[in-house]
């Protein structure tokens, strides 16, 4: 026993005292930053870092646009696979299982491999530093359509026929029905699409130039100078204010998170 | 997540589990699900035509997307790859297979290679070991342990981007964390981010802090799922308990084994934001991997035909690790 919680505490610490760190050195100055052996626990919280880092580059900017991609993203993200997923599986239409398959083969292109390609078409319909440039080619993600279709299938259809005789038309039933019964796995898809697009940089990065286009991530790098004399202390104040909603996310809907982010290995 | 790898990282790394969900389903289809997978759909008989339609409207805005964005994008990178051209001028010149010629027969790409191998190799040898052994101390009734469960996970959905600054700090060879750890038992601190050697370790110590959890968390749940029965059977039989972790939890894990070799060299075969924010691929290119590279070649040096061919050695890549997988599910289909 003594081993295991010796272990457990190790565990610990190698996660947490990074964290801590980080914490921490936001609220250092620089004499804390720059002395050897290190201060763990400032003696004089310097709060101004967190105002400073904001003004170090326009990261309220950066905030918004943040806020504009994810949000859109996850919105026109969940729709897609909504609408989808309710066709494969509710709805006839010859050679349906085809659709299906072709729809299989996206999982196996990853963004990263696009980029160029994506790249050049983003540019040639002009929208290189716009919002739609950023969005689009990550609004129709398969994965989510996959989740939601594994959980429309297991819903009973007597109460959709029920429906259907009513009169009720194919959106009413997806958004009066289908949705509701599907929550818990709904939330899953929206909060992993969150944290996606929240965290994305690399798209982002190639198909932005202007400084008042970049997202968060993006911004946070303009702070790091690889050549050294970094403001540390304003650097991991950065890094709060953006990893903070994730966190919160987390803290508030850990369960959903992890439970989505390990759906397909433990079934089938 | 990817994504990056979000996914996932996608997440990053959501977009590496894609693949899985949907088989699962298809495998497990009763008679009835299957009925209704197939043609079958509600409603009668007299709405088939407009259910058609109804059906194609439904599907439209994905597929458009999925068409411009990702099947697209391939075919025309397919052609690229074969081109030399700027990204500015207006014509390209056909020159065959040139760039991939040039790609393996260069001392430059065969590091890219190599350094893709060594970062994939090594995290995934980590992400196995550490991860199981993780996985089976937070499977043991010890007090605290779910709270150690959150904090090994949550750095799997941050941004890589402030994980890789933190660390960068954490590895600052003067006034780093780093440097305490490695005094306390006598170690000097090398400059790891600008030193070639260490650059590497550097990367992979952050990319498998960052994502362990994953595994520790996918193992738990490998574990959770092992019937009680087997280990009684085994204790009845006289097993020590590491006999029956060798002949039962190992054997048993197996198949979350093969998701988590699959997934993570998914995973770390795109990972790129770390590497893009403590490194930039270097010092000199001891970083550099594959999406580095291709991110470099087309935006950096403008060599569109060369990125498009690295870009092409990715996904055959990447597509041999799922094919693979692929075959593995449908065995285990057959034989379960």
């Amino acid at each position: 026993m003594a081993i295991q919680y010796a272990l457990l505490l190790l565990t610990a610490l190698v996660f947490v005292v990074p964290l801590f760190w980080m914490a921490t050195a936001s609220l250092k100055g620089l004499q804390e930053i720059y002395t050897f052996p290190p201060v763990w626990i400032p003696t004089q919280p310097k709060w101004e870092n967190y105002p400073n880092a904001w003004n170090a580059a326009p990261f309220a900017r950066f905030y918004v646009n943040t806020l504009i991609t994810t949000f859109f993203g996850v919105g026109l993200e969940i729709v897609n696979a909504a609408l989808t997923a309710y066709a494969l599986v509710f709805l006839r239409f010859p050679g349906k299982n085809l659709i299906f398959i072709v729809l299989l083969t996206a999982l196996m292109i990853p963004v990263q491999v696009t980029i160029l390609p994506n790249y050049l078409t983003i540019a040639a319909l002009g929208w290189l530093n716009t919002y739609q440039g950023i969005i689009l080619p990550g609004a129709s993600v398969a994965f989510t359509a996959f989740l939601l279709r594994q959980h429309f299938l297991t819903l009973p259809t007597e109460i959709l026929e029920a429906a259907r005789l009513e009169g009720a038309g194919h959106l009413q039933l997806l958004w009066r029905i289908v949705l509701p019964l599907s929550r818990p796995v709904l939330v899953t898809g929206i909060l992993i699409s969150v944290v996606a697009k929240w965290n994305d940089f690399l798209w982002p990065l190639i198909v932005t130039n202007r400084l008042n286009m970049r997202v968060l991530p993006i911004g946070l790098s303009y702070l790091f100078d690889r050549e050294g004399n970094n403001q540390w202390g304003i650097i991991m104040a950065a890094t709060i204010f953006v990893v903070m909603p994730i966190v919160i996310l987390f803290v508030w809907a850990q369960r959903h998170i992890i439970s989505g982010l390990i759906a397909g290995a433990t079934k089938g | 997540m990817n994504r990056s790898g979000a996914h996932a990282g996608r997440v990053q790394r959501p977009e590496l589990i894609r693949f899985r969900p949907s088989q699962g389903s298809d495998l497990n289809l009763t008679a009835k699900r299957t009925a209704r997978n197939g043609n079958a759909g509600i409603g009668g008989k007299g709405r088939v035509h407009r259910d058609h339609l109804i059906f194609l409207a439904f599907i439209a805005p994905n597929f458009l997307l999925l068409g411009l964005f990702t099947y697209w994008p391939m075919v025309y990178q397919s052609y690229l790859s074969l081109t030399r051209w700027d990204l500015i001028s207006p014509t390209k010149q056909f020159v065959g297979l040139e760039n991939y010629a040039v790609l393996f027969g260069g001392r430059d790409f065969q590091r890219v290679l190599f350094n893709t191998f060594y970062f994939t190799g090594t995290v995934l040898l980590g992400s196995i070991v550490l991860g199981l052994g993780l996985a089976v101390l937070l499977n043991q009734r010890l007090h605290g342990r779910n709270i150690v469960r959150s904090v090994v996970f949550a750095p799997v959905i941050l941004s890589g981007a402030a994980i890789g600054l933190v660390w960068a700090y954490i590895f600052d060879p003067t006034y780093g964390l780093m440097r305490v750890v490695l005094g306390s038992v006598g170690l000097p601190s090398p400059s790891w981010l600008t030193d070639t050697k260490w650059a590497m370790p550097a990367i992979i110590i952050v990319y498998l802090w960052k994502n362990l959890g994953y595994s520790a968390i996918v193992y738990l749940a490998g574990l959770q799922n092992i019937p009680q029965d087997l280990y009684e059977a085994a204790r009845v039989d006289g097993a020590t308990p590491w006999q029956s972790f060798r002949n039962v939890t190992l054997p048993q894990l197996s198949p979350v084994t093969f998701f988590i070799v699959v997934t993570t060299i998914l995973g770390s075969f795109q990972a790129f934001d770390i590497i893009a924010v403590m490194t930039k691929g270097g010092p000199v290119n001891a970083t550099t991997t594959m999406v580095w590279y291709l991110y470099e070649e087309g935006f950096v040096a403008f060599r569109a035909g060369r990125a498009a061919a690295a870009a092409m050695i990715l996904f055959v890549l990447m597509l041999a690790v799922t094919l693979v997988q692929m075959r593995y599910l449908q065995r285990r289909v057959h034989y379960s």
